[in-house]
Formats: C-alpha cells, structure tokens, sequence
C-alpha cells in the first residue's frame, strides 16, 4: 500500500533531494567509519598474525590458519560457545515467555499495573556496576544472602556459588535473566498496546476464552514484535560480556565468545589476528541472524 | 468510589504479582540494606545480619572518596550531547527511510540497525587504530586525538546508538498518516519543514520512549569508556566507581552505597519520562 502513497524522489526540487541527502548521509557516513570500516578492519586482521602495538608493516598474513587454531588449538574455545548457547536457550526458556506473561497480565488495566510494571523494568536501568556487586551480595560463600539463608556457611557444606565451574554460569544467568525479562516485557507491552482492542472485544463477545483469545486474536496482531524479540535475544547473547567479565573476567566456567575476543587484543599476550578471527566469528554469526530478518522485515513492506 | 467487582482469579493474579515483584526487589533492597550498615557492623555480625547502627554515613562517604561530583559532570558532559545527537541523526535517517521511497531503503536500514547489533568486542581493535590516528587540535581534544576525548567516546556512542533509534523511529514514523506530509507538499513546504514542523512534533512519545531507553545506555556504559578513555581522570561515573575498591580490601557496604547513587539518575529519567514509554516504543502499531 505504500508503494504508492509514499514520497516519490523523482516529484523533488534539487535543494530538497540535497537536503534529504544531507539527512540520512551524514549519520551513515559516522555509523560506516566508526562501525562498518573496524568490522571489516577485524575481518581483515583474522588472517594476520600481528601484535596490535607496532606498525602496520609488522603484520604478517598468515591465511586461514587463525581459523584452524582457534577450532583446533585452543580449548577455551568449546566451552565459550557451549555457554553462549546455554545462555541462549534460558534466555528463550525464561525470559521471553515470562515477559510476554507478564506485560499481559499488565495489560488488562488492573490496580497498580504501574507500580509492577516499574519493578519489572528497574533491574533495565541499573548499571553493570552495580548489578556486578550484586552477585558478590548474593552468591559469596560465607557472606553471601543465599548461603545465609539456606545454611550453607559451614566449611563442610559451603556451595561456591562464583567458585565453581558448574554452577557459576546460573548463578551469573540468574542476574541477567532478572535483567532481560522486564527489557523484553516492555517490548511485549508495547506490542500488546497497539492490538485493536475491538478485535479483543469481538472475540469476547463471541464467547472465547481467555486463551483462544490470546492465540487467535493477539498473537497474530503479536507478530512483528515476536520477531524484535527474537533477533534482540540472540543479540543480546551473543554480546553478553558485562556481568560476567565483572565477575571473574570469563574464567574457570564463565567463559564466552566475548570475553575471548578481550583476552586475546586486551589481555597480557595480545594476539590480534587470533582474537580478531574470534570477534569475525561473533560478526558473522550476528550478521546471518540480523541481514535476513532486515531484508525480510522491509522487504515486506515496500 | 467504585466498587471493585473482586474475582478469584484476579485475586492469584496479584499475588503472583505481588510475589515475583517481591523476589524482583531483593537484589536492589538487598544492597540498599547493606549500604545503610557500617562496615564494622557487617564485619562482626555478617552481612545476613539485623542489629547495629543504620545510616547514610557510606553514602556520603563514598560521594567524597570517589569524587563523585566530578565523575558525573563527566558523564553529563558526555552522556547529555551524544544522546542529544543519536536523537537528531535518528529521527533525519528515519524520516528519509519512512517517508521517501528511494532504492537503497532496505540498505540503509541494515547498515543502521545491523551496525548497532554487531558486538562491541568485535571492533575495537580497528576502531583503537582509528581514534589514535585521528588528530584533533587542542581545542577539540587535549590529547590531540580522537582516542581519549571525550569527543571521541560521544561519537562513538552516536554511531552505535542511532542504528537502534533508526529502527524504533522509523517504524513508529510509518504509523503516521502520510496525507499530513501530502498535503504539506501540496502547500510547497520544504523536505526540511515536512521532518521538522510537521513529523518531529508527532514524534513526541518515541522520542521521550527512545530518550529514556538510550540515557540509561549511554549513561551505563563502561566498554566504550575503558577502552577508548586512557586518562582516569576524563572517565564518566560508572568507570570511576572502580575508585572505591581498594588494591587489597573492598569496603563493600560502602561499595554498595557508591553503586547505588550512580543508579539514581537513570531512576530519576525513567520515573520522569515513563508515561511516554510505552506508547512511544509501540512498534509498528495498528490501533495509533
């Protein structure tokens, strides 16, 4: 339907098409240099062997041979995406329902939606900081809350919640669960605001349930949100970096695919052709889950 | 007053909801309480402890030891004009994006949106040469470069933020009639009067929607801050929050309390711009 209805460039006088240029040029000219120009520059670097300090002349091409040694020579290398993959499924297991649970339960104008609504988003705009110290607060051995409540201080029967490798990575996706269920309700709210509310009343008046109302009605109308929501979850696991390098810097479980990219260009042996073929990995990886769902989604409409 | 028609299963709904808001609070009550306590206090009785003096000594005392003040001037400095640029940069590219029908759409929207979904870590490498090859004069930058100005990290917050604003305005711009930008056209108004007298107006929920959501970004981030801000001194509060731990004790009650006043800005813009928010993030809506 747009096709039609929507400005046509050929109607516009020469200062305008300047203009129009002018607004959608410059912010992609800053997005492609400071973003698209260092994704590619990573992309390039996978294939050398340099130590990122010294000049550009010092870069030696090495092939594909990043590539073999981070698949074959370098163990943390299994476990990290093993953990992205864990985190990706709790994120798809709880905070995704959850959230969408939530924001419908909200949307029915009940007392005090607000407030819950509120303390669902509050965990979204706390800092990293901050959330980081919470795990300290909450799983320490002897001092934390929940060894206290549950008495396990004793030396005999301590649980390390931080310490140990099986079970660190919950522990941390306890707190960024708590984190990304109300991000992704907000988003379900949002979605659920813009279902006609006719259509919800016709479907009452026609004697549907609760739920066959939610299936026929709403989640249809749901859809372009559902899919937001998706692409933000693998988004958002694969960036995951934050709580867990505050933590323990992504070691001894808690390792993933981001913080290996930041041991190997930041870390004490800089490897930048190694950790550039890792951050290359993480790129195509984001790009084959975002491109489709762009193309897709615009496609659509024009 | 009404008379609230109380049924049963509303009933379980809020204690559901009562509940999970509860169990949602610990964390932050939690280190609320601990922040109220002195250290010595926790030192003897244990962190799960009642008992011993409450107060907002560790608040204070963290305000001065880390200098606060300080640190959040330079967040204001950097948080305020980068978050003020993503907006205006957004709100032109998807007006373009919405409202014109050109060939490179769909190109434009994946170079914004893809662009703010890549990794952070995925790029820095390159984009640490950049900065440090980029020269300033002086008056732009002391350091005499893009790498450890404040310019710099503003930036780079525009160019990673406006590919998330794109998308969340452009949708919520297709949502507008386009027979108000016609018959603006019919009138001879300029492309630039159509974006700025005529869109930007009715803009007004996203913008306070995205404004919230991206404050509490620009304002949290401490990647873009410790990578490419060398100087100490020129960081924003969240990377100055590391003042407070000491090389071989921590002071967590104290901590806490440094954490906590850090999270009051953002509290402050979210409580401040949340009747806009969900109306402004509708996506794509049906109903307007």
């Amino acid at each position: 339907m747009s096709k039609k209805k929507r400005g046509n460039l050929r109607l516009l006088t020469g200062p305008d098409k300047a203009v129009l240029t002018a607004m959608a040029g410059i912010p992609a000219l800053l997005t492609t240099a400071l973003i698209w120009v260092p994704a590619l520059g990573s992309i390039v670097l996978s294939f050398s062997k340099w130590n990122g300090i010294g000049g550009f002349d010092q870069i030696q091409w090495i092939g594909g041979k990043n590539y073999y040694n981070v698949t074959h020579g370098y163990p943390p290398f299994t476990p990290a995406w093993h953990h992205n993959l864990i985190w990706f499924a709790v994120f798809v297991l709880i905070p995704a329902p959850l959230g969408l649970y939530l924001a419908t339960q909200l949307d029915k104008r009940i007392a005090g939606s607000r407030l819950y609504q509120n303390i669902f988003f509050l965990p979204v705009v706390l800092s990293l900081a901050l959330v980081g110290f919470m795990v300290e607060l909450i799983y320490a051995p002897e001092q934390g809350l929940i060894n206290n409540l549950t008495g396990h201080t004793k030396p005999g029967n301590l649980v390390d919640w931080i310490g140990d490798p099986h079970l660190n990575l919950f522990a941390v996706l306890t707190l960024a669960v708590w984190r990304q269920t109300g991000y992704v309700m907000i988003l379900w709210l949002a979605g659920l605001k813009a279902v006609d509310p006719a259509l919800r009343e016709a479907a009452a008046l026609d004697g549907a349930s609760e739920w066959q109302t939610f299936r026929r009605v709403v989640q249809p109308a749901l859809r372009p949100v559902t899919i937001v929501v998706t692409v933000i979850t693998v988004v958002e696991t694969l960036r995951a970096f934050d709580i867990v390098y505050v933590v323990n810097r992504g070691k001894n479980g808690l390792e993933l695919l981001s913080t290996l990219i930041t041991d190997n260009i930041v870390g004490e042996a800089i490897r930048v052709g190694f950790g550039s073929a890792l951050a290359s990995i993480l790129l195509v990886v984001s790009l084959l889950v975002i491109v489709p769902y762009l193309v897709v989604t615009f496609r659509k409409e024009d | 007053m009404r008379i609230l028609r109380v049924r049963p299963a509303r009933l379980s709904l809020h204690a559901f909801l009562i509940l999970t808001s509860l169990v949602w609070l610990v964390p932050v009550v939690w280190a609320l309480y601990t922040a109220l306590r002195p250290y010595a206090d926790t030192a003897k009785h244990g962190y799960v402890s009642v008992g011993g003096s409450y107060g907002v000594k560790n608040f204070t005392d963290a305000w001065s030891q880390a200098d606060m003040m300080h640190f959040f001037v330079n967040t204001i400095v950097i948080t305020i004009p980068a978050l003020l640029i993503t907006l205006a940069f957004a709100s032109m590219a998807a007006f373009v994006i919405a409202r014109f029908r050109w060939r490179y759409n769909v190109a434009l929207l994946v170079l914004f949106t893809a662009g703010n979904l890549l990794p952070q870590q995925a790029i820095i490498t390159p984009l640490f040469r950049i900065y440090t090859n980029v020269k300033l004069p002086n008056w732009l930058s002391d350091s005499g470069e893009l790498y450890d100005s404040t310019l710099g990290l503003i930036l780079i917050h525009v160019a990673f933020q406006t590919g998330f604003c794109v998308f969340v305005m452009s949708n919520y711009m297709k949502t507008i009639p386009i027979e108000i930008s016609e018959a603006a056209v019919v009138d001879g108004a300029s492309v630039f009067r159509q974006y700025w007298q005529l869109t930007l107006p009715l803009c007004r929920p996203v913008l306070a929607a995205l404004a919230t959501l991206e404050f509490t970004w620009i304002y949290n981030d401490f990647y873009w801050a410790t990578a490419l801000i060398s100087t100490g001194d020129k960081r924003p509060i969240t990377a100055a929050l590391a003042n407070l731990q000491g090389e071989f004790f921590t002071n967590n009650n104290l901590v806490a309390a440094g954490s906590l006043l850090v999270a009051v800005p953002t509290l402050i813009v979210f409580f401040a711009l949340q009747r806009h928010f969900i109306a402004g993030l509708t996506l794509g809506s049906s109903k307007g």
